[in-house]
């Protein structure tokens, strides 16, 4: 690609634009920096923004969740102990951070199959009609553009009590209703979050399902294979690489996950059933004052999200790419 | 779709023109003939899953409307008798609404904002300048997009709250979403889009690059620009973690946020809390559909594509 050809070049130092750009730039001093050293000043400010907002913190993080650290006033000097393992070993031994990994399985176990299976049928159906497509792209998209605490208030009054859905359901009604029922929390929590991303993984999927050349559903469809041959056999294959990716983003939408439960469930209630780690750190390091716990927590749970990637990556991902 | 539908008619007329195999008549339904009638079932489809995903919108608006909440399956339909515009007025009372709109719109602005201008200087400096460390910064806005939030909030929070003493402050809010990455990476694929021969001959007759960037490079990927406004518009708009951490003051907080303290809070004081909530919610909801559905057609699926592809 031409990514890698662009980018390959600048790290040897050597300019690639051969003796037209010598001869223009004859200082010796210039082509130290290349053959336009002002991009070093266009790129620092971005650069020094990710090193002191970003690549800084990621290191802070670390070094908190190692030390006996807690909040002070602005400037105060004090003594921050370095204790090792034992926030890890706080964090670990907690039943309320077990559940909520716990909670998060669950979570993934709806969510990562539905978004795949569901963006992927609907991207393949929308590939294939002409008319109507702004139409139903639209649709799709608005979800994932608004707010969720928007949308959260519809769901909250689609799922309550007497609300509609229970309404639609009469007698299959569960018993206690979704959003306070400990065994229906999470997975309604799933559902939502599904419904709200959705439009986002389908345009990802529609991009890859352009780079699928038609000419093989064409052979496909002389040699009699239909239309359930032909997803199998060709779209699914096809999209593979979207599909690696579509199961990475969709778990760290479920590391992440915070806002969904703190509103739909009143903050991982009924009894820690929805309780999603992010909300577990806000609650240990800002609310209880324990920063060093919460920092070990959000290692604990990134290195999770990694080696979930890798199985994942390993799974989905087969010998391509 | 114009291109598939010619190569469609192309394959139909190739099919009509070959002589009659024997399979046809075992097989009705194979061949070009089938793939032309799945548009049935995809219309199907599409039409269910466009109603799952529009109907909370409706039902959103209806709920905002009704005098008291009505969850039967006719509260689905507008009722004259029980509309009424009072929900608003509620939770104008509660929350201020302008402010609310305010506060999200120079949050969301100080992002665009940031992330324009720095990264139509990074971006075109990636794509268009040779300079030495230029593989370094791209590694960097790869890896950048890969660095998860959770790991950051505890630092970013002792940061920015407590070490800088930013809390309630637009500046708090805005300073870890600054420059977002994904659109750096837009703007990057643009510019590597024109020629370079281009910006060689302006670079003969003498311009400066800022010269350049200003009046060649920029006014070529307006486009890029909208792309990205667009991308970068829904992070700020719709979050709500971060600006909940950081402003406890009332008077400052994104409507996400004043909104989710009604929820969780206040709702049920309210005579019609639900109501109330489904105002609040069609106002936050409102300028971002109405922005993409404006703009619909810069934000496609292949501008999602390049973004995050890598």
């Amino acid at each position: 690609m031409s990514l890698r050809s662009s980018s390959g070049n600048p790290v040897t130092g050597k300019p690639a634009g051969g003796t037209a750009d010598r001869r223009l730039v004859p200082r010796k001093r210039k082509n130290f920096l290349g053959p336009q050293p002002l991009g070093l000043l266009f790129s620092a400010p971005y650069v020094i923004y990710v090193l002191a907002v970003l690549a800084f913190p990621l290191g802070y993080a670390v070094y908190i969740s190692f030390h006996d650290f807690f909040f002070t006033a602005p400037r105060v000097k004090v003594d921050r102990p370095f204790v090792g393992f034992d926030n890890y070993i706080t964090v670990l031994s907690d039943p309320a951070v077990q559940r909520s990994f716990l909670n998060i399985g669950v979570f993934m176990i709806i969510n990562v199959p539905l978004t795949v299976g569901l963006s992927l049928l609907l991207a393949n159906a929308l590939n294939r009609i002409t008319r109507f497509k702004t139409f139903f792209r639209l649709s799709y998209y608005v979800p994932y553009v608004t707010a969720s605490v928007a949308v959260v208030g519809v769901w909250l009054f689609l799922f309550q009590q007497n609300g509609l859905l229970n309404t639609g359901l009469g007698p299959l009604a569960p018993a206690p209703s979704w959003l306070v029922n400990s065994w229906l929390a999470m997975p309604t929590v799933a559902l939502y979050v599904t419904w709200k991303q959705l439009g986002f993984f389908i345009l990802l999927y529609l991009a890859a399902l352009q780079n699928i050349p038609d000419e093989l559903y064409e052979s496909a469809s002389v040699d009699g294979g239909n239309k359930w041959v032909q997803f199998w056999n060709i779209t699914v294959p096809g999209v593979r690489p979207a599909s690696v990716l579509v199961t990475l983003l969709a778990t760290i939408t479920g590391a992440n996950l915070f806002t969904e439960p703190y509103l739909l469930t009143g903050g991982g209630g009924p009894d820690g059933a929805s309780a999603s780690p992010v909300f577990i750190m806000y609650q240990r390091g800002l609310l209880q004052g324990n920063p060093d716990v919460a920092a070990a927590l959000g290692v604990v749970l990134v290195i999770g999200v990694l080696l979930i990637a890798l199985i994942q990556k390993r799974l989905v991902g087969g010998k391509e790419d | 779709m114009s291109v598939t539908n010619a190569q469609n008619a192309k394959n139909d007329d190739d099919a009509s023109r070959r002589p009659e195999p024997p399979e046809p008549v075992l097989r009705p339904d194979s061949g070009v003939e089938k793939r032309r009638n799945l548009g049935v079932g995809s219309f199907i489809l599409l039409g269910v899953g466009a109603f799952v995903f529009l109907f909370p919108f409706y039902y959103m608006l209806i709920g905002s409307l009704q005098t008291a909440p009505d969850t039967s399956i006719f509260g689905a339909f507008p009722n004259p008798a029980n509309i009424t515009g009072a929900n608003y007025v509620q939770i104008n009372e509660s929350i201020n609404l302008f402010r609310g709109l305010l506060n999200s719109g120079i949050f969301t602005g100080g992002v665009i904002f940031f992330t324009v201008v720095f990264g139509l200087l990074v971006g075109y400096a990636l794509a268009q300048m040779k300079f030495r460390g230029r593989g370094v910064v791209f590694g960097m806005m790869l890896l950048v997009q890969m660095i998860p939030f959770q790991l950051l909030l505890i630092p970013l929070y002792v940061m920015i709250v407590r070490d800088y003493g930013l809390a309630d402050s637009f500046l708090g809010m805005i300073l870890p979403f600054a420059i977002n990455s994904t659109a750096v990476f837009v703007f990057r694929q643009y510019f590597l889009q024109l020629p370079s021969t281009l910006f060689e001959a302006a670079r003969i007759d003498g311009a400066s690059e800022l010269r350049i960037l200003w009046q060649i490079a920029i006014p070529l990927v307006r486009p890029a620009i909208v792309t990205a406004v667009l991308l970068t518009f829904i992070g700020p708009w719709n979050e709500f973690l971060w600006p909940f951490l950081v402003t406890k003051e009332q008077s400052l907080q994104p409507l996400a946020v004043s909104l989710a303290n009604f929820i969780s809070n206040i709702a049920g004081q309210a005579g019609n809390p639900f109501g109330a909530i489904l105002a609040g919610a069609c106002v936050l909801a409102a300028p971002a559909v109405a922005l993409f559905i404006f703009f619909q057609r810069q934000f496609i699926s292949t501008n999602i594509g390049s973004s995050v592809k890598g």
